[in-house]
């Protein structure tokens, strides 16, 4: 894909999570959340990482970071295989790689102050302690534009824009390199979203991080990625530069989804045409044979149901898993 | 011109909590037309659900209080209605979906009952005639299969077909007023495009008004006519859909239509954003409640409350600035 060595790649990435049942415990299935993902994110890049609820966005996110230990596949950090390593290695990788959460009222320790959960990494870590510690704390919470005398207070004391920006405080404390932001603004108020959003700009800016941010909301994906993958049950339908994505998208889930999305200006949404999708998600525990999409796709034809579709390149760069990508370019 | 069927004159609704009473609703008014898709818009807290609740008496009282105002349905305030009387509009003439359809529905009770209640309650129609228009109802709004599907428990839809169940319930008595509280907020957005898309069949063909209660100013664009936008528990801007976009005159609606990131916009500019937080209310507003966060604010803002004024035709503003020219208004 790029000529440089990439920050983050993730290779086949699988992660199935068990199903037990009976007394026995016996496994009788499997919710197979991702299914074979591969991606590079070069460093300072931001990729989006978008799909609807359940189609394994979040768990690839959790997968890259080690939070959930993949069931096959590999992932490379710099280079070195994360899967592989454990204990104290890992631990020392877990520096450079940072995660931002969803809902900030249930992320932090209600029962933490403000200083002790930015400040928590450090000592862990045991890279800083006492006044220092205090020091890089006030130092980190007027980075991310909260008044340093916070410290001392509560989770609760605060709003919903103000917990994600502790978070995101806690999340710069060791000097990550790569951050996943998973849904880090879609609990906040339409004017807080805003807010964050600069934020999480500038700070990539001024540290040359590198995002991959996991979101729903394909407005905000548009504005803040430089590249964006699609994802529907579990497998990343197409992959692109994000302009190339947004007006040339390939694939016919894709091109619905982009045409679901509501456009805050009447006189657009009155020229729009909606491709409506018929039915629900299939569920990941037991996908459709061939292309996973096939079930709800406008396009569909036999074939789709015999042969999965792999994912090839078409244009430079623009990625696209379907048989029918190359006549689907109308819209 | 159509006919006005709801009229809501200065409602004010209060609760009272362990911090102290909180002013969610401080004197709002607007009308409704027959037919007409009218979208209310704000962030939480800003008093859109509270004041739709407050019309149709759905405000738990304790902690809740309706304390002022009237809301004329046909010629009569609904305010003022006995609890029966209320409960035969309810429901009927006046429904209402909400956001969540997970916990809309009574998980033990089949979609048939759930569906059929309000036929034998409010049209007092026979068993069998409900089951009927209950089938009806389900094909009506796109579920296949839908004689069979009666039987089912609603942990057997997914959140799309339930909240489809519920937008069947809310229409079943053929109501003149639909009142929509976020209906596809927890929903995915090809489902939302889905229901949005059922909802304006449904009002082509049946002709009733909708109350459409959301904080995404995208959905509003292409469903409603005229838009409210509600701040503090008041009304600080109302006009015709294409006016607001166009021409949007409170700091407010002007600094949350700049800061919302676009589909279709392609260079990466720095994002508008309004800085601070939106207001909790303990005392009824004074002054304008926006002006803490306002970068137009002039000395006025902070000692009177602007009232929601005519700026143009169509078009109402609370704002004791003009934000063309930074001046006070008139």
């Amino acid at each position: 894909m790029n000529t440089s060595e990439p920050l983050v790649r993730v290779e086949n990435l699988v992660m199935h999570f068990p199903i037990y049942r009976g007394v026995i415990r016996r496994q009788v299935g499997a919710v197979r959340a991702v299914d074979g993902v591969t991606f590079d994110i070069q460093g300072g890049e931001t990729l989006g990482l978008v799909g609807e609820s359940g189609c394994g966005k979040t768990t690839v996110g959790r997968t890259i970071l080690q939070l959930y230990r993949p069931t096959a596949g590999k992932v490379y950090f710099m280079g070195t295989d994360l899967t592989r390593l454990k204990g104290e290695e890992l631990r020392r990788m877990r520096r450079e790689m940072q995660m931002i959460f969803q809902d900030p009222y249930a992320s932090l320790n209600p029962r933490m102050t403000i200083g002790e959960i930015v400040g928590e990494p450090l000592l862990v870590h045991g890279i800083a302690k006492g006044k220092e510690l205090e020091d890089r704390v006030a130092e980190l919470l007027q980075l991310v534009k909260l008044n340093p005398a916070f410290a001392s207070r509560y989770p609760h004391e605060f709003s919903g824009g103000q917990r994600q920006r502790i978070g995101i405080a806690r999340a710069l404390a060791l000097n990550p390199k790569f951050i996943v932001c998973d849904e880090p603004i879609s609990a906040l108020d339409v004017s807080i979203q805003a807010q964050v959003i600069n934020l999480l700009e500038e700070l990539q800016e001024k540290f040359h991080l590198t995002y991959l941010f996991v979101a729903h909301d394909l407005s905000v994906v548009r504005h803040i990625s430089n590249r964006v993958a699609v994802m529907y049950l579990g497998i990343i339908v197409e992959i692109a530069e994000k302009n190339e994505l947004y007006e040339h998208p390939l694939h016919p889930y894709t091109q619905a989804l982009l045409s679901a999305v509501p456009i805050p200006d009447p006189v657009a949404e009155a020229q729009r045409k909606r491709i409506i999708l018929e039915g629900d998600v299939p569920s990941p525990v037991n996908p459709p044979s061939g292309c996973r999409f096939r079930t709800r796709c406008p396009i569909a034809r036999p074939i789709c149901a015999e042969q999965v579709p792999q994912l090839r390149e078409l244009g430079s760069g623009h990625y696209v898993a379907c048989h029918f990508a190359e006549n689907s370019a109308v819209a | 011109m159509a006919e006005t069927i709801l009229d809501v004159r200065d409602l004010e609704t209060r609760f009272r909590t362990p911090d102290g009473v909180v002013h969610a609703v401080n004197g709002v008014s607007f009308g409704l037309k027959e037919g007409e898709t009218l979208g209310v818009v704000g962030e939480s807290g800003c008093g859109k659900s509270v004041t739709m609740l407050s019309l149709l008496r759905l405000i738990p009282s304790p902690p809740g209080e309706i304390v002022k105002g009237e809301a004329f349905f046909h010629g009569r305030d609904l305010l003022k209605m006995s609890d029966e009387e209320i409960r035969a509009v309810r429901g009927a003439q006046i429904s209402m979906v909400f956001q969540d359809p997970m916990t809309s529905l009574n998980p033990v009770i089949t979609i048939g009952q759930q569906l059929a209640e309000p036929l034998l309650l409010h049209l007092r129609m026979s068993r069998k005639e409900a089951e009927t228009r209950a089938a009806e109802l389900l094909s009506m709004v796109g579920i296949p299969n839908a004689r069979e599907r009666l039987k089912d428990y609603p942990h057997q839809y997914s959140g799309g077909m339930r909240q489809r169940v519920m937008i069947a319930m809310a229409l079943s008595c053929n109501p003149q007023i639909l009142i929509a509280d976020e209906p596809t907020t927890a929903l995915d957005v090809t489902i939302q495009a889905q229901i949005i898309d059922l909802v304006k069949r449904l009002r082509d063909n049946l002709g009733m008004a909708i109350i459409w209660i959301t904080h995404d100013l995208g959905i509003i664009a292409g469903l409603a006519q005229r838009v409210i936008v509600m701040y503090g528990g008041l009304i600080i801007e109302e006009a015709e859909v294409k006016e607001l976009y166009a021409n949007p005159q409170h700091p407010y609606t002007i600094g949350l239509l700049k800061s919302l990131p676009r589909l279709d916009r392609k260079e990466r500019t720095r994002l508008y954003s309004i800085e601070g937080l939106p207001p909790i209310l303990y005392r009824k507003p004074q002054a304008c409640p926006f002006a803490p966060r306002c970068s137009y604010a002039i000395e006025r803002c902070w000692q009177e409350n602007p009232p929601l004024d005519v700026v143009a035709p169509d078009h109402r503003v609370a704002c004791w600035v003009d934000p063309q020219t930074g001046r006070s208004r008139a």
